[in-house]
């Protein structure tokens, strides 16, 4: 178990810095598609927060904040979402991925497959950000 | 304009080589810490600054200022937080006595052993 850091000063920077830290991952998840970056880095960035917070205010804590188990749910439903999604355009004949072949109305294969890409984005980064944290928290706890 | 970035860039540059020196060269943990938490914020404060006054008034310039206010402010806590915790867990700062201490064992090496442990039990080590 981590315990709590008593620093006033370690405490106060991490609660300012969070969201800050939050808030790029996400501006990094939803332009992963046309600029550097992208699910897996956002992903990355996201769980880095959570394990700052679990860092700083200790174990007992921050499990109120973020437990495990819902840390497990997000990224173990990430991948399973991401899985669907990839496979949906073969269920209309296209390829793995290819989602010019959905048929929805009012956009052509291209814009199809942009959107595509960036929703796939947001479920690895949903995935990567959830799988992180379990990681974190069984190499961290002490159960053995 | 272009002359003064590249005078805050020679200047940060300047600041970084000597914390890096510092971290190579200072005897023990904490005055590394000192090292890599002081001159290497301004180093790059100064550095990306620079930068960012290169650039001119820009949105690269504007992402450049927020990666300067976030390492001036998450650098030093960093640096605070190892430094703390290093304390807690019993590291001893490096005193003068630590330098005496050697130097008397380098001299004695060839003496026998009771020698330099009389010496410890004397509180020589610190």
């Amino acid at each position: 178990m981590i315990e709590r850091y008593n620093s006033i000063i370690v405490d106060i920077t991490c609660r300012v810095m969070i969201p800050f830290i939050q808030v790029f991952a996400i501006y990094v998840i939803l332009h992963g598609h046309y600029s550097p970056g992208g699910g897996f880095q956002g992903g990355v960035l996201l769980a880095a927060s959570i394990i700052l917070l679990r860092l700083s205010m200790g174990h007992e804590e921050s499990y109120r904040k973020l437990p495990q188990r819902s840390a497990s749910v997000v990224g173990t439903g990430g991948m399973f979402l991401f899985v669907v999604f990839a496979l949906a355009p073969v269920a209309f004949g296209g390829h793995f991925m290819d989602h010019g072949y959905l048929p929805i109305p009012g956009l052509d294969a291209v814009e199809l497959r942009y959107y595509g890409i960036l929703i796939a984005e947001i479920w690895i980064g949903l995935a990567v950000f959830g799988l992180l944290v379990v990681i974190f928290d069984r190499l961290s706890e002490r159960r053995w | 304009m272009h002359i003064l970035a590249a005078i805050m860039i020679i200047i940060g540059l300047a600041f970084l080589a000597v914390s890096s020196i510092g971290l190579l060269r200072l005897p023990d943990f904490f005055s590394r810490t000192h090292a890599a938490g002081k001159s290497e914020t301004l180093g790059a404060i100064l550095v990306l600054g620079g930068l960012a006054i290169y650039n001119g008034f820009e949105l690269s310039s504007f992402k450049l200022a927020f990666i300067l206010i976030f390492m001036s402010v998450a650098n030093p806590v960093a640096i605070h937080a190892v430094a703390r915790a290093a304390h807690h867990s019993g590291i001893d700062p490096w005193t003068l006595q630590h330098k005496v201490k050697h130097y008397d064992e380098s001299i004695h090496d060839d003496e026998a052993e009771e020698d330099v442990e009389n010496k410890e039990q004397a509180g020589c080590g610190g």
